[in-house]
């Protein structure tokens, strides 16, 4: 499966598991999204539990926080997660605090899917990547798979789980495996191992990172798009890099990350969003705090700039290979 | 309750119209064929079918008006009389785009064309143009501001504020509706609880009237009562303008939500320039000088083509200016 039919198959074992589940935004149930994420799943599920709602991010994700506050488990998209913002009041004032603020006796089991990030040519309203602003309010998931068989077991997890959970689905991989080489053709899913995705339902834990290439010389911290780019950059050095697909960065696996920057005394942190205040920030803050001693070298961030994403520089602004190698060199070289 | 009657144009002003009107959709095929090329890339909305209504409405502003849309705006900006050449480098992505190329198709303005946006989200826009509109009344410039939106939009609860906050202050202010039926893939009734978006504004006080958007003169005798109503300070005035787009909701969607045959049955029956063009016909005009604009027009759309494939990228230093007005 590519990553598209993985988080169809992800949203079809949800919805005939369990009742209560419950899909809905633009465009989602005739039409089946417009990345095709729900194709097919109004036919077969029926109109009550996918279907359309109007443009109004705020109104989809209230309504959904109502829902879930009634025993339903909603699934919202959100058709670019550069629309999103309407609905951080209520994902931010609501589906974050309803738990501690009715002392545990309303909670928000909702799930809120949305396509980010860039290299799309989709300008400054199409490519943003905002996990950042949610990463920081207590109370709220956030989930960022990276290939299909973990895009289907996260959704899975994101689902059943009690908590709002935000799942930002890195659009550029939603057809293969993009590394950054954006002059080149991108090889479809069905020739990497990760497109080999179970039919039936599994779950990949929230909170567990994912080793996807070993090494000794320096730990990259990466998730999304920016996996594939770090082992494009290790690949193309040479360099012995050790790279960590975070999977979820909240609630975050600080133990597999500690352990391999314990052992490599090096750090990359890799990222789209800006860089000012970006997750790469709370995440060099944390290795510094947990790995001090066995540092041997600066914490570099490679990201996106502080800017909005322009239109004219695609591949100035997206963090690719070569950047994100230069700074594997300047980390074993320091 | 405000009426209007479709508007009497000369041949000379209908002229103008058909002009205008076959300068956006020339401009728009080639701007299809150059993403086709890959000189345009990511997203490409184009305006094609819906000419009459931007052509009918800017034609009754004043100098000194503002206008502000969404990101389905190439049509927009080529109806507020900015240069083809502009636009289209703004689409590649070149240093001699309206935007210096960092914009790209959906995120244009041009201030001195009175020309404030090219919005990518939706509905963001109406809200300020409301905003204008409001520092129209507090300059008392008597200027007016046009607030153009689609069906899917009127569906964002901001519009709502914005209805209530105009009102209330009586502000100058047209708020247009683009109905052309398909906000992406939902189409207005399967979204819409008041299909008939005219009257979105009622609990508002606000007056709203339904129009051919297919026809220039029925565009245009309706811009011209309701921007003058705003003008006289009665506060705003809700148009919708039912219309149709050609094509996909952008470049990369095939339409499949629609049938080939609706779609045919729009553009033979009820296309807006080739009505513009039986009126000319009618009017006297010779078929030979409507073959002379269409040539004109081509060779426009061509030249800008042209310049925006060879027009410079911006310099790299670009990528940090006019993020504030100074660094940081």
């Amino acid at each position: 499966m590519n990553m598209i039919e993985a988080l169809n198959s992800a949203m079809d074992v949800a919805l005939t598991r369990d009742p209560a589940v419950t899909i809905f935004g633009q465009d989602v149930g005739y039409f089946g999204g417009v990345f095709r994420a729900t194709d097919g799943l109004q036919r077969k599920h029926g109109l009550t539990r996918v279907f359309d709602a109007p443009i109004s991010e705020g109104g989809i994700v209230a309504v959904a926080v109502g829902m879930g506050a009634y025993g339903k488990r909603p699934v919202v998209e959100i058709q670019f997660a550069d629309y999103i913002y309407p609905a951080t009041d209520q994902l931010i004032s609501e589906a974050a605090r309803m738990r501690y603020r009715t002392g545990g006796e309303w909670w928000s089991p909702i799930t809120v899917r949305s396509p980010y990030g860039g290299g799309i040519y989709g300008g400054q309203t199409h490519s943003q990547s905002p996990e950042g602003i949610f990463t920081h309010v207590a109370g709220l998931k956030t989930v960022i798979p990276s290939n299909p068989y973990d895009a289907k077991g996260l959704l899975i997890a994101a689902i059943e789980d009690d908590d709002p959970v935000l799942f930002f689905e890195p659009k550029r991989l939603y057809n293969g495996p993009f590394d950054g080489h954006h002059d080149k053709p991108v090889e479809p899913w069905s020739k990497h191992p990760a497109s080999e995705v179970p039919e039936g339902h599994y779950v990949v834990p929230l909170g567990k990172a994912n080793i996807v290439r070993a090494g000794n010389a320096v730990t990259v911290l990466a998730y999304g798009t920016m996996v594939h780019v770090a082992l494009a950059a290790a690949q193309e050095t040479g360099i012995d890099a050790e790279v960590i697909d975070l999977r979820t960065l909240m609630p975050l696996d600080l133990e597999t990350i500690t352990r391999s920057v314990s052992r490599t005394g090096r750090c990359v942190v890799v990222h789209e969003a800006t860089r000012t205040c970006g997750f790469g920030a709370e995440l060099a803050a944390l290795v510094q705090e947990h790995c001090f001693f066995d540092l041997e070298a600066p914490i570099e961030r490679v990201t996106g700039w502080d800017t909005p994403y322009p239109h004219a520089f695609e591949w100035e602004y997206f963090p690719g290979p070569k950047r994100v190698g230069e700074a594997l060199r300047r980390t074993v070289e320091a | 309750m405000p009426d209007y009657s479709p508007y009497k144009a000369s041949v000379d002003e209908l002229l103008d119209f058909y002009r205008q009107m076959l300068l956006i959709r020339r401009f728009e095929e080639k701007a299809g064929q150059l993403y086709g090329m890959g000189l345009i890339g990511g997203f490409c909305h184009l305006y094609i079918g819906q000419e009459a209504v931007v052509v009918g409405l800017q034609s009754a502003l004043k100098a000194g008006d503002s206008v502000i849309t969404g990101y389905r705006d190439h049509g927009h900006m080529l109806a507020c009389g900015i240069e083809s050449r502009a636009v289209m480098a703004e689409l590649t992505g070149r240093a001699a785009g309206i935007s210096k190329g960092k914009g790209g198709s959906m995120h244009m303005f041009s201030v001195e064309h009175g020309f404030y946006g090219g919005h990518g989200i939706v509905a963001a826009q109406v809200p300020l143009g409301t905003g204008l509109a409001f520092a129209h009344k507090y300059k008392g410039d008597g200027n007016v501001c046009l607030t153009y939106f689609g069906d899917g939009a009127a569906n964002q609860g901001q519009v709502y504020e914005s209805f209530n906050m105009a009102e209330l202050w009586k502000l100058p202010v047209v708020y247009v509706i683009e109905n052309n039926q398909y906000a992406m893939g939902t189409s207005v009734n399967r979204a819409s609880a008041e299909d008939q978006l005219y009257r979105r504004g009622e609990s508002f006080r606000i007056e709203g009237i339904q129009v051919n958007g297919m026809d220039v003169l029925e565009v245009r005798g309706a811009a011209q009562m309701a921007i003058e109503w705003v003008r006289s300070g009665k506060g705003p005035l809700l148009l919708e303008l039912k219309t149709y787009r050609y094509r996909g909701h952008s470049m990369s969607d095939p339409a499949k939500y629609r049938s080939r045959e609706e779609v045919q049955a729009m553009r033979e029956k009820s296309d807006p320039i080739e009505a513009a063009k039986k009126h000319l016909l009618a009017a006297g005009v010779d078929e030979a000088k409507l073959k002379d604009i269409e040539k004109e027009v081509r060779a426009i759309v061509n030249d800008s083509a042209d310049f925006a494939e060879q027009a410079p990228e911006p310099e790299l230093s670009e990528l940090y200016t006019d993020v504030l007005v100074g660094s940081y």
